[in-house]
Parts: C-alpha cells; structure tokens; sequence
C-alpha cells in the first residue's frame, strides 16, 4: 500500500511540514548551538550563568509559557517580530517559519548539552599543540576541535531534529494548527483525537511519528559510531 | 646562528619563577627537579603562558617584551613543541599529523618530507593512526611533526619521560641525530642526567625556580661544585672518545686523549666518534699504576680539584688528557692517598661499570 494513498492530503502535509519544519529548525540552530556550547565549555566570563539558564530553560518551562513568550515578541506585534517584519520582510506568526523557531528554541537546550559534553571531552592540550605547529584559532577550531566533536555535534543534531519533531505545546500556542500552513504531526494527532471517532486515525498518525521517531534514533546511533571509529584513530 | 635569550618573571602560589639565561646553538638542556619551573620557561617560551614580566628573544626578532606589552601569538612563534605525551592529533593519519604544521608553515618552506621520515625511521608508520602506535613510534611522530612545521626553535619538554627504559634507548639515537644533522637549535627540559649528559651541549640548571648554574654541559658535569646540584649520586663527567678496535672477545676499543679504553662491545663504526658518561662513583684511584687486578682501564690523571662533602664521602675533579673527570671516594681514602691538587694518579675503570645508556655520539 503506497503511503499516499494510505493518508488523506491532509495528513500527508502535516508529516511533510513537520519533516520540513524539524530539518530547519535543526540546521538553522546548529552553528548557534555549537558556539553557545563551545563558550560554555571552554570559556569563563560574567554572565555565564545567566546565559546556561537562558539556554536550559525551555527544558523546564511549560511550553505553552515558552510559546506565550514567543508569541508576544516574535508576534507581529511583538517587538522582535515587528522589527523583522519592517526590515527583513520575515513573518513568524502563524506561519510554518513559526513553528520551526518554537520547535528550534524547544530542542536547543538538548543539542547544546549534547555538543558541549563532546567539546569538554577534547583534552585542550591538542588545540595547544595545533597552535604551536601555525594553526591560528579559527583554524585549530576547524581542523582539530571540529573533527573531534562530530559525534556529539551529530549526536545532539539528530535529538534536536527528534525533538523537534514532537513538539507541541510551545509550537501550538504561537502558530496555531492551521492544516497545510502550520499544523505539524502532533498537531494533527491532537486535532483529531479531538473529533468523536477519531482514534483510528490518530493510530495512522501516531504510527508515522513511532516510525520518524524510532528511524532517527537508529539513524543517531548508527553515524555517530561510524564517526567515532574514524575518529578513535584505529 | 640564532641564539634565544630569555629573562622570566612570574608568581605562581607559594612559588615564584625568577629565571634568566641565553640558549647557544645545540641542545641546551634545562635541568631540574619536577616542579622547579622548567616547563613554565618552556611554555612562557611557546606562548603558551603569559609570564607576569619577562622578555624573550631569538636571534634579533623580539617574542615577548612584557614592558612595551608585544607578544608574538603563539601560532607565529614557530617553535616545533614536543610534548611529553606526544599529543598527536587522533583523527588525523600519522602522514596527515607529520603535514599538519607543515600545511600552515606553507609546504615550500617546510624541511624535507622523506629526509625527516628517514631520520626517524618512521616509514612503515605513515598510513597508520596514532591510536595504534607504541609509545616509542607516537614520540618519533610527535619530534617529526614538530621538524617539518619549520620551527626555528624545537621545544622539548620531557620527551622521554612517559617511556620505558627500552624504549628511551630506542629514541635517544634519533635525538643525537637531530642534534648532529640539523641546524635547528633545540630547548631540552628533563629531569634525567642520562639524557642530558647524551645530549646537551649547554646546561642550564634550575631549582626551585632559579637559575642556579649554567654554561657548557661538560663543564658543568665535571664540576665538583655543581654535583650536588646535579645529585651526588648520579654524578659523572663525559669523556670524548673515537672507536679505534672491534675486540675479538666482545669489547670494544675506544680511543680517548688519556688513553684507550676498553668497553663491552659498542655496536658502531672504527672512527665514529662518541661521549661516554664515567659515573664518579665508578672511578677507583690509585698511587701507583696497580698490577694483578681484574679492571682493564688504568687511565694516567692529575687531580685539579677536591671538594669535601659534608658526609663522609669528597669528589675529587681530574684531568685526564683533554677531559675532566669526576671521581667520588671517602674522605678517608682521600686523607690516607696524602691527595693534593696537582697530584699524579691512575684512574681505575671496570669495563662492565659503563651502561650502553652512557655511551652517545657526540
């Protein structure tokens, strides 16, 4: 049975939004999450605190406060989202760019710790011999550090991907779940559930989201072990 | 030739590092007991610490002024590090570590690839990573890696320290090669006499985070005043000698300014030349040229010098042809020999006394 035949338009929108939105949300914070976890890891300054509680706290909000919070700055009227609307033309609301950046700051905490455990685990006496043989830090970055810490880079990418995935709460409250625009795998689980009758539907969706689930947890196992071996040196 | 001066000041808890001295080209070797602050002069010379004062030049190019606040980073010091855990970059094949500084020294100006891979005989290695390598093979890595980055300056900080005996034996010839073959002056910090009466020209000794002593190495060794300095009990002076005769039962022929010598079989070239580490404690002396005894080496010596210990034992400094030598008795066999400066004596040395580990090019 072909999967589109299996699932009403609908429903195959909202597994290719959620898909959509999880792989943009992951990719757009993942230069951010390696640096915010890099200044964590390596560097002492004031307001290091302040900045791992920023970071962490999705982990323990509600995430109808963190969506709240979204919404009232990112919001069209918001101040941020004002902002962006006038220069960049770059609208958050109710839209699918919304959903990945609530599904972005919900899953960030998980993939900075991820990459900052890998980046503590890199004895800094290796980036001190690479400057020693002409590496500037940038490229002591690049060619040591980097390479070194692409298991846990990859590792924290694909939970946040995974995280991102299931998000609901904080993704429902600022864009809402409009089907086609912004209603995501979750969403529509939710939507339909809410329908007398639903269930067997919902057992297709939940399903889909058991099998995305479960592939990108395989997935996380299987590349990160291959890029650790290539990284052991044996 | 490019000579480094560094004067250093810096404060650490409850110690401070207060260390001035000039490197002349060769291996000078800084010398010291752990934690006397000879790896913070090894690092404040990388860059790698920034001492509170100091100034730090090689040749005419100024690295550190801490006066005018000019600090060379560390990534354009060219000093060649090599570290005691060797810190090769796991990832990286033993080919892409050798290429590593050589990629950002600009491949042109980078030593010779095969001529390094052929001096530390690490050929068969270059496909392999590092997590395979024994101890020994990872630290020829780690000094060739170093070479090929075109450093004007290698830094060596302990390089055998973490080794087996075995394995030091097994590192040490390539380290009198680099001291032979190359022109690039190195800076040796250890903590072992062995390694720096192999390989030191100049010695700088360092305790509690002074400068006590420094000048040429075989100066230093031979000195009375500076054994306790050195350890007592390791003392010992080199002596230059030249291979002259593969023996049939297994000695071998060396022949040296007071005379030959006759040691268990060195493994080398008729002609090559050698220094050979006599430990004082190993020297008997003797008025007259003894007869009927089992040593092989009776060496004709003048006393130049006699320093009383505050035990029971006194080292006694002679001049043996071109070399001095250091020669550790009891104060009583010091009274009952009547020994005076200027006295003739023989020097009496069992062949087997000497350790293959004393013996070095030179």
């Amino acid at each position: 049975m072909m999967l589109e035949n299996w699932l009403t338009p609908d429903e195959w929108r909202a597994v290719a939004l959620s898909l959509q939105v999880s792989f943009w949300a992951m990719a757009l914070s993942l230069p951010i999450g390696i640096w915010v976890a890099y200044v964590l890891a390596r560097y002492q300054f004031w307001g290091k605190q302040i900045l791992n509680t920023l970071v962490h706290l999705p982990l323990i909000l509600p995430p109808v406060v963190t969506g709240y919070l979204l919404l009232i700055s990112f919001g069209r009227q918001g101040p941020v989202g004002g902002f962006l609307e006038s220069c960049c033309g770059l609208v958050f609301a109710f839209r699918w760019t919304g959903a990945a950046l609530a599904a972005a700051v919900m899953a960030f905490p998980l993939m900075v710790r991820a990459i900052r455990l890998a980046i503590e685990a890199v004895d800094p006496k290796l980036e001190q011999a690479a400057r020693t043989l002409g590496a500037s830090k940038p490229w002591v970055f690049l060619t040591v550090t980097l390479p070194l810490i692409l298991p846990g880079v990859v590792a924290g990418a694909i939970l946040a991907f995974a995280k991102a995935i299931g998000e609901f709460g904080a993704t429902i409250t600022f864009v809402s779940s409009i089907p086609g625009q912004t209603q995501t795998l979750p969403s529509a689980i939710y939507a339909v559930l809410q329908v007398p009758g639903g269930d067997a539907q919902a057992v297709r969706l939940v399903l889909i989201a058991i099998a995305i689930a479960a592939t990108a947890l395989v997935l996380s196992e299987w590349i990160g072990r291959l890029v650790a071996r290539r990284i052991a040196g044996s | 030739m490019t000579t480094l001066s560094v004067r250093l000041k810096h404060a650490f808890a409850g110690f401070t590092l207060d260390a001035e001295f000039d490197a002349a080209p060769g291996v000078t070797a800084l010398f010291g007991r752990s934690g006397s602050g000879k790896t913070t002069v090894i690092n404040a010379v990388a860059g790698l610490l920034q001492p509170d004062t100091g100034l730090i030049r090689i040749g005419d190019q100024v690295l550190l002024d801490t006066e005018t606040g000019h600090s060379v980073p560390v990534h354009r010091r060219r000093m060649g590090y090599v570290f005691q855990e060797g810190r090769l970059f796991p990832h990286l094949t033993v080919r892409q570590n050798l290429l590593y500084g050589r990629w950002f020294a600009g491949a042109k100006h980078g030593a010779d690839v095969d001529g390094v891979v052929d001096l530390l005989g690490i050929g068969t290695l270059l496909s392999r990573r590092p997590g395979t390598l024994s101890g020994g093979e990872k630290q020829r890595v780690a000094i060739g890696r170093a070479l090929l980055s075109n450093p004007r300056l290698l830094l060596m900080d302990e390089p055998l320290a973490a080794l087996d005996e075995a394995r030091k034996a097994e590192i040490l010839p390539y380290l009198e090669r680099l001291r032979d073959e190359t022109s690039i002056p190195i800076l040796y910090v250890s903590h072992s006499l062995t390694e720096v009466a192999r390989l030191a020209t100049t010695l700088v000794v360092i305790d509690a985070g002074r400068v006590v002593r420094s000048g040429s190495a075989n100066a230093l060794m031979s000195d009375p005043d500076v054994a306790p300095m050195l350890g007592l009990r390791d003392a010992g002076a080199n002596l230059a000698a030249r291979v002259a005769a593969q023996e049939d039962d297994g000695l071998t022929r060396l022949q040296t300014s007071a005379g030959d010598l006759l040691l268990p079989r060195i493994d080398t070239a008729i002609g090559t030349a050698l220094r050979v580490r006599i430990h004082a404690q190993d020297i008997i002396l003797s008025r007259d040229r003894p007869t009927g005894l089992s040593a092989l080496n009776i060496l004709p010596v003048t006393v130049t010098a006699i320093r009383a210990e505050d035990g029971s034992a006194a080292m006694v400094q002679l001049r043996a042809g071109n070399d001095l030598l250091l020669a550790r008795i009891t104060r009583r066999s010091c009274d009952a020999l009547g020994l005076t400066e200027g006295m003739a004596l023989f020097a009496v040395l069992k062949s087997v006394a000497v350790a293959r580990q004393d013996i070095g090019t030179a």
